[in-house]
């Protein structure tokens, strides 16, 4: 089943309040490999100027997949998850996430293209904190292979 | 940094990978996709192996960049990368990927940072970019 081209411009509900905690953001930046005191060391970080340890520049990504289940749980969708994979990605920042934030994403589907029978699916998510103020838009591109 | 020159190399950093990298960015980002840590699921939809996740790739690309802003990712502005090819990790010994930061333009906002991401002599990340904050 090729991707739904009716999913381009479609706007999904907030996603449910995300708490970022201290020990995650630690966890995350271990796993990406950081050596930055600032992701770990909260005096560091205040010391930089910042409430509480600063999130990996990555680390946005852990609420995108809660969009991207919104996406993939979609019943028009027609995407195969084991046929996805990803193509691009970018974050535009406002600012870093730091321990406390409590995140919602908005995602919103921007544009389906095909290209040699796969579909090329552009969603963006809107991460605003607490107060509704902007923190960092996430923009993915996931290619949906086509039947070979 | 403000006698920065286009073209200039600011950081070079090697990445040793392992399976137990990948299982500990599985857990850490929520992304359990067993192609990054099972060899008979990942052949089976047509792979050559294990593969690190992209988002892993981009994770630790990056950091050369942070560290060389003094730790503080707070002065990256946007960053971006397009997954060109993956990133194969045996179940056993480690894959060496290579990042080196070069700086591929100056404005009066910041800089724009250009990464080179090599595995096994190949470029695995294309477009990879990173503005940030001067």
């Amino acid at each position: 089943m090729p991707v739904n081209p009716e999913l381009q411009g479609r706007t999904f509900a907030p996603t449910a309040p995300y708490l970022v905690g201290r020990e995650k953001v630690r966890e995350f930046a271990r796993a990406v490999l950081s050596t930055s005191p600032l992701n770990s060391d909260p005096e560091a970080a205040r010391a930089a100027g910042y409430s509480d340890v600063v999130a990996p520049p990555t680390f946005p990504i852990v609420i995108g997949e809660l969009t991207l289940a919104q996406l993939l749980a979609e019943p028009d969708a027609g995407i195969d998850f084991t046929r996805v994979v990803h193509g691009d990605q970018r974050f535009s920042y406002t600012r870093p996430i730091v321990a406390g934030d409590e995140l919602t994403a908005t995602l919103a589907v921007t544009a389906i293209k095909s290209l040699g029978g796969h579909s090329m699916v552009t969603a963006e998510s809107t991460i605003v904190d607490g107060t509704g103020a902007h923190v960092v838009t996430a923009i993915s591109t996931l290619v949906v292979r086509g039947d070979e | 940094m403000s006698d920065l020159t286009v073209g200039e190399i600011i950081a070079e950093q090697t990445y040793a990978l392992t399976r137990d990298t990948l299982v500990r960015y599985a857990g850490a980002s929520g992304d359990f996709n067993p192609i990054h840590y099972r060899d008979d699921v990942a052949t089976s939809v047509g792979l050559p192996g294990v593969l690190a996740h992209g988002m892993l790739t981009m994770g630790f690309a990056v950091q050369p960049v942070v560290d060389w802003l003094g730790g503080d990712s707070g002065r990256v502005l946007d960053y971006q990368v397009r997954f060109t090819r993956p990133v194969l990790v045996p179940a056993e010994g480690e894959s060496v990927v290579t990042v080196v930061a070069k700086v591929g333009a100056l404005d009066d906002a910041g800089a724009r940072i250009d990464l080179t991401v090599s595995f096994d002599d190949a470029t695995v990340l294309g477009k990879a970019q990173v503005r940030v904050a001067l």
